[in-house]
């Protein structure tokens, strides 16, 4: 992170802050490339790409249909620019749709039979594809009961999903955990139900791409009244040069059932940009609760801006069901270019959603992130905290939606977004918009520390705090809340990111 | 469903029978260009980002929409004030009505005047601050405005004006379709208030360019007028210079449409900008602000505020953002948009933006909406205050954060005046 080391820092900023950030955005550990013999579908995209993805997938013929209408669809679209982002014009024909693991020819039946090199690659990541191993790098894990250190993996290499572990004991509590492309062969029903009904096909312009082309992903069924017995996980790589990774993941739980779910992903260093455009929907019925987590990784690019993933992710959560609730909480450190808005759509009543972002961008990074919180049902809440810190020559925007419409009687909505910069050469934005179309619901927006809770201010002044010192306090302590939402799996990230503090904070 | 008229057709339609006024003056270049920035851009359209939340369709329309003359007329808010009346009647300049424009420490002259010269200062000014406000963010009927702008007034102000310059917009004529265009100049250490009152047509567009030169103050005050089925589209764009100091406010009641946007660009250090607003809207009202304010030096100050209160299905739009330029460093920003709904229909949509590309400043905003507090209400009405008094009182003290705004307090009691009657008004009917 050379681009920090001669940063002056201004008074008021926590020095311990810029270290994090450094040491966060320092070398990126996840560079290094697998060497493995990959087949390729041919370069570009077209009806014959989709249609061989499909084949590829052995997928039945609606599926097949459903790929080439949103192929129609997006032959059609323009490319958003409404984003705070700039990048050079993306060539979608000078890519690889489809890349797969020789290796993978022949689905292996079990992990057992998986090519060793794809194992290690995992094991290198520190993701196991062992269901008797525990996860590196986390603090304290050796200590915790086995019990609680259970974490189902599926693990997607490029294109394909290598293996997916504990699928038996999941079973085993009704709860089916795969890659969406067994799911479209094992569960067609389900697929067909919820496929593309959170995110239609036509939303937006890298969705309607993604569902065309989506080569695999994860598909989480959690059937009524189960609590899911461990959190499920989804460790996404991408491996091979000029290859787009296009996933989709679907999880849908059932009424009264619950289920964490984490994400990761990472790519080796290069200094050519990867595309990476995927798409996750996520159900949840009457009662049923996810929490939905990620640590964005990609690669960043490099000092000089050369390089990085350009993200463009759309994901989605439809509270359908009365009181149901999602929690989605991202870490955003990766990706040259991020565009992503993971939202929810309060339909049932008393539905709730959550948003608790941390994005960090340093270098040329440039991070366009947000979400969007659409209340319809009466009596729905949602909460959005943002964090976003900005370095070196980083743009970081928050862009954000609050709607509450005419029906979403008595809904509250409270935002607070942060920013922090560090150096004079980035920038911080905040894009919310707020509209508010029935009388009985409330909606907060703000962005200064020195809005927090007046009690707990007063609390903390009373026992002989000055202002600042009790302010501090009140939104670190805010802050560890946040961090603390975060699964223990990705505690390593999480300790690191507790040293952050966001005094020099602008709204 | 119709599909969007293409912004070439809109535009050639609103241009027709139109011809630029003053065909050898020392303004003509400067409208050729605004026209040419006109076509370039194209007319606003619902699909425009900025025109998210305000339908422009009658602001563009050839035809203007027919606005009924209000029966029970307003006796002008400021007539308390000893000041300079300028009248203007549907978009024109009326000298009968209008008092002696001469004014120590200030020049006021008409455009008119102005643009049939060869050589005028307001040559170097005319459309200069509309093209700077032009950038990121186009802003079509200003353009629209300065091309083909006919009357308005220039002022100059040299020193301390002795008595603020008050603009009287009468609306007698239910088509009228105005064009105003003001230029103001104030000169290093001079200080001038400006006042507007009045509906002043059934379409009215209206551009003021303000230019404060270092150490030179400019307040503005205005109430636009209650006609109830007046549109208007106004604009300001100013530009300060080192320690200068801009503090606009505008009082809104009612009107079918209103557009207002401040493009304020603070270039001097040590510059202080306040923007700020009160509108009260009853049924079939839609009211937006939209402020763009630039930092692009150090240690300047800027303040936005906005109170909207809403009824029977009144609309309020709140664009503002913040811009904070590189190296513009100390920047202290702070916006606040806050809406009042008094019923289940009414809406208020908000988009609180900050840009900030350097690292020492501090900038916040908040936006925030819902209903009257209850607790409140219950409080007054436990004590013998009758409801409607008490929504008033309620009313009366969330808008007030936006009157203290208002620096004089003769202004600012005139204009607390006129929301009491408006209030009191509504509550008869």
């Amino acid at each position: 992170m050379a681009a920090l080391d001669n940063t002056e820092v201004r008074d008021g900023v926590d020095r311990e802050t810029v270290e994090t950030v450094q040491a966060m955005g320092g070398k990126y550990k996840y560079g290094w490339e697998t060497e493995i013999e990959m087949d390729y579908a041919p370069k570009g995209v077209n009806p014959d790409i989709v249609k061989l993805i499909s084949s590829k997938n052995e997928e039945p013929e609606w599926m097949t249909e459903w790929r080439l209408a949103a192929y129609e669809r997006w032959a059609q679209l323009d490319e958003p620019t409404w984003a705070m982002v700039h990048y050079p014009p993306i060539d979608y024909q000078d890519q690889y749709y489809y890349a797969r693991p020789k290796s993978m020819d022949v689905k292996p039946k079990s992990l057992d039979e998986v090519d060793p090199k794809l194992l290690a690659t995992y094991e290198k990541l520190g993701i196991p594809l062992k269901e008797q191993m525990i996860l590196a790098g986390v603090e304290g894990a050796e200590d915790a009961p086995a019990e609680g250190r259970k974490v189902a993996v599926d693990a997607v290499f490029d294109s394909v999903s290598v293996g997916t572990t504990f699928q038996a004991e999941l079973k085993k509590a009704g709860v089916i955990f795969c890659s969406i492309s067994e799911a479209i062969r094992e569960h067609p029903e389900l697929v067909k139900k919820y496929l593309g009904s959170v995110v239609p096909v036509s939303d937006n312009y890298f969705a309607t791409l993604n569902s065309a082309v989506f080569s695999d992903g994860s598909f989480v069924y959690v059937p009524p009244g189960v609590r899911c017995p461990m959190e499920l996980s989804t460790y996404f790589r991408i491996n091979a040069e000029n290859t787009g990774q296009f996933e989709r993941t679907l999880i849908i739980a059932d009424k009264g059932s619950y289920v964490s779910y984490l994400e990761g992903c990472t790519a080796p260093s290069r200094d050519t940009t990867q595309l990476h455009a995927a798409v996750v929907e996520i159900v949840a019925l009457e009662d049923a609760e996810v929490k939905y987590s990620t640590v964005q990784n990609w690669f960043p690019g490099d000092e000089n801006g050369k390089g990085g993933i350009f993200n463009f992710v759309t994901k989605r959560a439809d509270c359908r069901g009365d009181r149901s609730k999602v929690m989605w909480t991202q870490v955003e450190t990766g990706s040259a270019v991020t565009w992503k808005y993971p939202s929810c759509i309060l339909r049932g009543e008393e539905s709730q959603g959550e948003f608790y972002s941390i994005a960090i961008t340093n270098n040329y990074q440039q991070a366009d992130t947000g979400t969007k919180m659409v209340h319809l049902g009466k009596n729905t809440k949602s909460r959005i905290v943002s964090k976003g810190i900005s370095a070196g020559k980083a743009q970081n925007t928050y862009r954000g939606l609050v709607s509450m419409h005419p029906k979403a009687k008595n809904s509250r909505n409270y935002t607070q977004c942060d920013s922090l910069l560090i150096g004079s050469e980035c920038g911080a934005h905040t894009v919310p918009y707020i509209e508010v179309r029935n009388n009985s619901s409330r909606v907060e927006h703000e962005a200064t520390t020195s809005k927090v809770d007046d009690d707990q201010l007063f609390y903390c002044r009373q026992r002989g705090m000055d202002e600042e010192e009790a302010v501090a306090l009140v939104v670190n302590g805010f802050c560890r809340d946040v961090l603390q939402a975060l699964p223990m799996e990705f505690a390593m990230e999480a300790q690191q990111l507790v040293a952050i503090s966001l005094e020099g904070s602008v709204g | 469903m119709a599909l969007p008229q293409p912004k070439t057709d809109t535009l050639a339609a609103r241009l027709s029978g139109l011809d630029l006024p003053g065909d050898s003056g020392c303004l003509k270049v400067a409208r050729e260009d605004a026209l040419a920035r006109l076509q370039a851009t194209g007319l606003p359209a619902r699909r425009d980002e900025y025109w998210k939340y305000t339908r422009p369709e009658t602001l563009t329309a050839p035809e203007v929409v027919p606005a009924a003359l209000l029966s029970d007329r307003d006796t002008p808010v400021f007539d308390d004030i000893d000041r300079v009346r300028v009248v203007f009647v549907d978009g024109v300049f009326d000298a009968e009505a209008s008092d002696d424009l001469t004014l120590a420490g200030v020049t006021i002259e008409r455009l008119a005047d102005v643009d049939a010269r060869d050589i005028h200062w307001a040559k170097d000014l005319y459309g200069v601050l509309e093209t700077r406000g032009q950038t990121p963010v186009s802003r079509p009927l200003a353009a629209l405005n300065t091309a083909f702008a006919t009357d308005g007034l220039v002022i100059h102000a040299t020193g301390k004006a002795a008595r603020p310059v008050a603009f009287e917009y009468l609306h007698r004529n239910e088509t009228s379709d105005a064009h105003l265009h003001h230029v103001i100049k104030v000169d290093s250490g001079a200080d001038v208030t400006v006042l507007e009152d009045g509906p002043a047509a059934a379409r009215f567009n209206k551009v003021m360019e303000v230019d404060v030169a270092s150490g030179g103050t400019f307040h503005h005050v205005r109430a636009q007028g209650r006609d109830h089925e007046r549109r208007a589209a106004t604009h300001i764009f100013a530009r300060l210079g080192e320690g200068s100091v801009f503090k606009t406010f505008t009082l809104t009641m009612n009107g079918v449409l209103t557009r207002n946007d401040c493009v304020v660009e603070l270039t001097g250090d040590n510059a202080v900008a306040h923007v700020a607003g009160a509108c009260v809207g009853d049924g079939d009202f839609h009211h937006d602000d939209t402020v763009f304010i630039t930092h692009d030096a150090v240690a300047c100050e800027s303040r936005q505020v906005f109170k909207k209160v809403l009824r029977n299905g009144a609309t309020g739009v709140f664009q503002g953002k913040i811009l904070v330029k590189q190296g513009a460093q100390k920047t202290d920003g702070y916006q606040i948009s806050q809406s009042l709904l008094l019923d289940d229909d009414s809406q208020f949509l908000a988009k609180p933006e900050l840009e900030i590309y350097a690292d020492d400043v501090a900038c916040s905003h908040g936006s925030t909406s819902g209903a009257i507090d209850e607790e409140g209400l219950f409080y007054l009405r436990s004590r013998g205050v009758p409801e409607s008094e008490a929504t008033d009182l309620m009313t009366l003290a969330f808008l007030a954060e936006a009157i203290e705004e208002i620096e004089d307090q003769a202004l600012a009691d005139d204009i607390l005046e006129r929301l009491q009657a408006w209030m009191a008004r509504r509550r008869r009917d």
